[in-house]
């Protein structure tokens, strides 16, 4: 009863928190209704025993909307981000199709046949959905970090305006680098 | 290593433990103001009322408003600090007791010195003056290096003891502290707290170049709620110190909880004193720092005191 509560409590904050995402106007306000609506996600976590996935997830995303609150002033730049400022565009089409991915969904969940239960839950839930991540898609998580950590270089190579031979010279033996804002550790 | 008995306290003593965090934070204050007085000229006795006589002040004075602040958004930044802090003590072994015991709480106050990150930005934010935007900004980018080196410095005693529960790590120290074979670990950790109180060298954000920044336009007992909140998470780090590096409620004569306490309370008077040694740290420079510096001597830290772990 008082996890029933619970759930539907954080489950209610979780979607109208995301509701709020689309109706304020203003990117801080947008930004952290995100960062509540995950937080109650987490939280739901929690009430499935996933202690450590539920932690986390609050500290990702609570970390993730505050960086994302560093990037829309840095490159949101004639400032709409400090203005007030619509959350939606081409809002028909994206209505609908919130809409009919919702029902999809939501139908899935409430249609299809669910198994009956067989066997009893594991006593490390963390460690049992680590084990069914980790253990049989072992080559699927090898193969997806390198490719997430060159895609993410990748785009910082591309976007970097300044490369070594800026920074050095021609010969790369330019000391110190000539930076238009010198680092901390005098490289 | 999950069979450390602590008794769960029941949730009456919450208040008791919020009271001990503000006395915490109060003692603090004061010692700051005594420390104030002393580089100054002043005397003493006038330099250790000084808390009380601001929070005083403070709790008199009226609220200045600005034009189209955000003040949802403002007075939750402004109130969260207090709020973290306390969240965060709740993992704290006290002796044998605890108020929460949960399996993951070394993630528990990671996730809480996180929201330290929302809350700073959010309190500069509200406001909706330049240099309180600033102040905030000149705080993330602290946050920004400091962060990851924290996370690795809680790593190193979750891995020595196999376990992310606080009074598993702190039952982990029988024999010998980590602090005594995990230093790196340890003085990384003491950074992370000052950074995440907006504390001495990382108070740039508050700095007086950007005219108060965050606390630009904090006024009344919105600005007494600030500034208490970073009292109170210098305590709360320097309380979460003690099981994680500390011993726990190690040492003779002593019953443990006391122990706890004084060994809380000596390492946060040296968190406050560090605000005069040291000198503010500029967010552009230390981030190269953080990430060049600290994270890998950091990371060398959970290396060696992993093969320690496996090899003996």
């Amino acid at each position: 009863m008082f996890r029933s509560a619970v759930f539907w409590a954080l489950a209610v904050t979780a979607v109208a928190a995301g509701v709020a995402v689309f109706r304020v106007d203003s990117m801080a306000r947008a930004t952290y209704a995100l960062a509540v609506s995950f937080v109650a996600v987490g939280a739901a976590l929690l009430l499935v025993e996933l202690h450590y996935v539920g932690i986390v997830t609050v500290l990702m995303m609570v970390m993730e909307m505050a960086v994302m609150g560093v990037y829309m002033i840095m490159f949101m730049g004639m400032n709409p981000a400090l203005m007030p400022m619509s959350m939606v565009h081409d809002n028909r089409r994206a209505v609908i199709a919130a809409v009919v991915t919702f029902l999809f969904l939501a139908g899935g969940a409430l249609l299809v046949q669910w198994p009956e239960r067989r066997g009893t839950p594991a006593a490390d839930t963390t460690a049992a959905l680590g084990g069914e991540i980790m253990g049989p898609k072992m080559l699927v998580m090898l193969t997806v970090s390198p490719v997430m950590v060159a895609t993410i270089i990748a785009g910082i190579v591309l976007t970097s305006p300044r490369g070594r031979y800026d920074r050095l010279g021609e010969d790369l033996g330019g000391r110190p680098a000539e930076d238009p804002q010198p680092g901390g550790v005098g490289r | 290593m999950s069979d450390t008995v602590v008794t769960t306290a029941s949730g009456a003593w919450a208040v008791a433990a919020a009271l001990m965090l503000g006395a915490a934070a109060l003692g603090a204050a004061s010692l700051d103001g005594v420390l104030t007085a002393r580089s100054t000229g002043g005397s003493a006795r006038g330099g250790a009322r000084m808390a009380l006589a601001e929070t005083a002040r403070l709790m008199r004075q009226r609220r200045r408003t600005t034009v189209s602040a955000d003040t949802l958004l403002w007075r939750i930044g402004g109130g969260g600090l207090l709020v973290a802090a306390l969240l965060m003590i709740v993992v704290v072994p006290f002796g044998s007791w605890t108020l929460a015991d949960l399996a993951v709480g070394v993630v528990w106050f990671n996730a809480m010195d996180v929201l330290v990150w929302a809350l700073v930005w959010l309190s500069g934010w509200g406001a909706n003056s330049a240099y309180a935007l600033v102040g905030a900004y000149r705080f993330l980018a602290h946050a920004l290096a400091y962060e990851l080196p924290l996370m690795f410095a809680l790593t190193a005693p979750a891995v020595a003891a196999s376990s992310l529960r606080v009074a598993d790590v702190a039952a982990a120290q029988d024999d010998v502290w980590f602090v005594v074979w995990m230093p790196v670990a340890f003085a990384v950790y003491c950074l992370g707290i000052v950074a995440f109180s907006v504390w001495g060298p990382f108070a740039p954000a508050t700095g007086a170049d950007v005219a108060g920044g965050v606390l630009v336009e904090a006024s009344g007992v919105d600005r007494l709620l600030v500034l208490a909140g970073r009292y109170a998470l210098l305590a709360a780090g320097a309380a979460f110190a003690t099981p994680m590096f500390l011993g726990g409620g190690a040492g003779p004569l002593l019953p443990d909880w006391a122990w706890v306490l004084v060994k809380a309370l000596v390492l946060l008077g040296g968190l406050v004193a560090v605000r005069r040694r040291l000198p503010a740290i500029r967010p552009d420079r230390f981030v190269e720092v953080g990430w060049l510096v600290l994270l890998p001597a950091v990371l060398l830290q959970v290396l060696v005191v992993s093969v320690i772990v496996v090899r003996s």
